[in-house]
């Protein structure tokens, strides 16, 4: 049951801020429980197409893992989880923001 | 110290106006990123996990106050309120927005820095001795050098397109606080016969395959360091490895070729280049040495002082001998208990920039070790020093001790790291909080990577931490022996990894291990270590834990 | 077919249609290719005979063409120096300063840079030429 296992998004940097961003149909997030899944390979090959279809939005785009909870994405591999929350010696990036 | 001519700042504001047009482009939509990426690689600005990062050098590590001001107004202004001090005397600003980096690059224009070849395959920001021009025993001030071949090496048209990029340092005694011996090209300044010239190494790095650099020519006499600079990159432009990026620095050329042979064609290079290449202009000579002649020290003599324990703790530790015998070099220490090494905040800036204004002829250093130094104290100035210092949490009387750690950002903020250092550094400040602990374990240098590029000098750690990325969870191997001085060593793996919550305890074992086993407490971690070997060491960090698990 | 620009502009090209040979076959013509890992001193037979040298350039972070073009000048190539291939406007400078005589690119990248990007491209600033002004 490979297929039904895979579970993707899409991710980038924001072209001006530099921030981390997720894609949801058409538009892009912050903040990853938002973000769209893909669950098929084929599910993943359009999600990147779309997602790809804003160079000056965005500063490179890859799809990375994640695992869902209740149907909400969240990170499987460490980097994944450090750039949903920002560094951990200071509370700056988007652990702060989302306060 | 060196004032810019009408050229450089010319040239500088040109660079601003020229990356000004390329970042509206990119935001209007005329360049793509790959056709961005390359141009603001070479004004210093990456991207990084969580945002930008600009990388702003400061050449052979010297600022004034006036420059220390403006990085805390920048830091202020489009940061977020800090700096960060890095191994190769840059301060990376970590949050940047693209649209700013033009005005922060005009602030910078302002006090005579700029952010020029800080990234990318070119010839890096040239560093030094960061006690140059202080400390005794100089041939010359390696930093007279190290502005000469800024110079020569800013834009360059012959090397801007290197295999990889390409790091040069220069020292000007036989004490080596610069690692020397892990650079591309290092550079000693030395006398033979009464005419000064220079000792050139190349092949040095660390990263992926650490070397330490041959001595490639003896002497080489003064004129002829920039024929021979070129004949050295021309013979690695033209043979250096392009099909591997990890096989292309100068190290693996040098290994793969053979010193001799590769010896044979840059002399070849040379004496080609000597024919063509003109001397030096000595009015550029000129202007140069007038940026470098020694303050006009205080010839006040000492008095006695009286010191509080604190104060003669941090005299222990954080101040050196200057050549002139009333004055003295402080290193202020960016490592306090739980901080993260290199970073300073635009206040502690702004106090560093008043200390150096006040007590140190303007004169501020920023050393590889992620210190900052006041360069030329007079001794009577000592207690109000310290006491500003420990005003502004600055005081931390630990260099050249277990916690004085150098960490890289890490898996933190760099997008290139496989797992996360600063955390580690901040665990082991705290696990040895106690100063005095600190001092009776003595001398002992802490480097941790977090990536094989290693940044943070791990191979040359008396104790080397390297974490890595195994199976999706953070894996921290560990080295012994490293020196990263004169007496240039990589250190030695233990053996398999811990854990991220493994490595600290790991790391404490090393040191209950080393208690144990000197002579007396004059032998250092590092004495011990070269008199025993890595078996001791290896007992206590695998042993003891199997036994645990067993 | 591709366009030769100098530090005029856009122009035509004066060797068009002509054969270049390679360094290894070369006898006699009027251009010669150097291949950017051949050694500039077996050129040297040739500098009388070779109007051109033209000096590939594959990728634009290839730079080993820039360290030929100066060893070729060092030797005493007093002929035209062409750099051919992917030479991006941010280059140009470079190029010429290090002595070559003109850049040959295709059209396709002629069409993404036309000419009025080349011609803005400043020659005159540089720390080299200061720094080794007598």
């Amino acid at each position: 049951m490979a297929a039904e296992a895979l579970a993707k998004v899409a991710t980038s940097n924001h072209l001006i801020e530099g921030d981390v961003i997720y894609f949801a149909h058409g538009v892009w997030l912050r903040d990853l429980a938002r973000a769209e899944v893909a669950r098929t390979p084929e599910e993943a090959d359009d999600l990147l197409r779309r997602a790809r279809a804003f160079p000056h939005e965005t500063v490179g785009v890859e799809l990375v893992d994640v695992a869902l909870e209740a149907g909400v994405p969240r990170p499987v591999h460490f980097r994944e989880a450090f750039r949903t929350r920002g560094p951990s010696n200071y509370f700056h990036g988007k652990q702060a923001d989302h306060v | 110290m060196y004032k810019y001519t009408e050229f450089d700042s010319a040239f500088v504001r040109a660079r601003i106006a020229e990356f000004r047009s390329q970042v509206e482009r990119r935001i209007e939509g005329g360049l793509t990123e790959d056709e961005f990426k390359p141009l603001r690689l070479m004004n210093g600005l990456y991207l990084q996990l969580h945002a930008y990062m600009l990388r702003v050098a400061i050449p052979y590590g010297t600022l004034n106050s006036a420059q220390m001001r403006q990085l805390a107004m920048i830091a202020e202004r489009w940061d977020k309120g800090y700096g960060h001090f890095t191994t190769r005397q840059n301060i990376q600003f970590n949050w940047p927005k693209l649209a700013d980096v033009p005005d922060i690059l005009e602030a910078l224009a302002d006090v005579e820095m700029h952010a020029i070849q800080t990234s990318g395959n070119c010839i890096r920001n040239v560093t030094a001795d960061h006690f140059a021009g202080a400390v005794a025993g100089e041939v010359e001030d390696p930093r007279l050098t190290a502005e000469l071949i800024r110079q020569w090496s800013t834009d360059h048209p012959e090397f801007a397109y290197l295999p990889r990029k390409f790091k040069v340092a220069v020292i000007g005694s036989d004490a080596d606080r610069a690692v020397l011996r892990f650079h591309d090209i290092g550079l000693q300044v030395v006398r033979e016969g009464g005419e000064i010239g220079y000792r050139v190494v190349i092949g040095g790095g660390l990263g992926r395959t650490p070397m330490i650099g041959k001595v490639v020519r003896e002497f080489l006499p003064k004129r002829d360091l920039l024929a021979y600079l070129e004949a050295i990159l021309r013979t690695y432009n033209m043979s250096g490895r392009r099909d591997n990026k990890y096989k292309a620095r100068i190290k693996i050329l040098v290994h793969e070729t053979g010193l001799e042979v590769l010896k044979d064609r840059i002399e070849a290079h040379f004496e080609a280049q000597k024919r063509v290449l003109p001397d030096v202009n000595p009015a550029v000579r000129a202007r140069i040495a007038e940026g470098f002649v020694a303050p006009a020290l205080s010839e006040r003599p000492a008095a006695a002082l009286s010191m509080s324990p604190a104060l003669r703790a941090f005299v222990d530790t954080n101040v050196t001998a200057h050549r002139d015998a009333n004055h003295v070099i402080v290193t202020v220490s960016t490592k306090g208990i739980g901080t993260t090494p290199g970073d300073v905040s635009a206040a502690q800036m702004r106090v560093l920039a008043d200390l150096a204004e006040r007590y140190s002829h303007d004169e501020l250093r920023i050393s590889h070790e992620q210190n900052v130094i006041l360069p030329h104290v007079h001794r009577d100035d000592l207690p109000a020093v310290h006491a500003a210092l420990l005003a502004a949490d600055l005081a931390t009387a630990n260099i050249g001790l277990i916690s004085d750690i150098i960490a890289c950002p890490g898996m933190d903020y760099c997008a290139l790291a496989t797992a996360r250092s600063i955390p580690i550094a901040q665990q082991i400040g705290e696990a040895f909080a106690d100063l005095d602990a600190q001092h009776d374990i003595g001398p002992l240098k802490i480097k941790i990577s977090g990536c094989i590029n290693a940044c943070g000098h791990h191979h040359v750690g008396h104790i080397g931490i390297l974490g890595l990325d195994r199976a999706g969870v953070e894996n921290y191997q560990l080295t012994l022996g490293g020196d990263g001085t004169q007496e240039a060593t990589l250190g030695t793996r233990t053996g398999p990894g811990f854990s991220y919550s493994e490595i600290v305890p790991a790391v404490e074992r090393l040191i209950e291990a080393y208690l144990d086993l000197r002579q007396s407490r004059e032998e250092s971690f590092l004495d011990a270590y070269r008199r025993v070997g890595i078996a001791p060491f290896k007992a206590a960090l695998y042993e003891d834990r199997d036994a645990k698990a067993a | 077919m591709t366009q030769v620009i100098d530090r005029t502009g856009f122009i035509a090209d004066a060797w068009a249609g002509v054969e270049a040979a390679d360094l290894s076959e070369y006898a006699g013509g009027a251009v010669l290719l150097m291949p950017v890992d051949a050694a500039p001193e077996d050129a040297v037979a040739f500098f009388e005979a070779a109007q051109m040298i033209v000096i590939p350039f594959a990728s634009s972070a290839d730079g080993r063409g820039f360290s030929i073009a100066a060893a070729l000048r060092g030797l005493g190539y007093r002929g035209h120096l062409r750099a051919r291939g992917h030479v991006l406007v941010d280059q140009f400078r470079a190029a010429l300063r290090q002595g070559f005589d003109d850049v040959e690119i295709s059209d396709e990248q002629a069409a993404r840079n036309p000419e009025a990007q080349w011609r803005t491209v400043a020659l005159d600033l540089s720390y080299q030429s200061r720094l080794f002004a007598a």
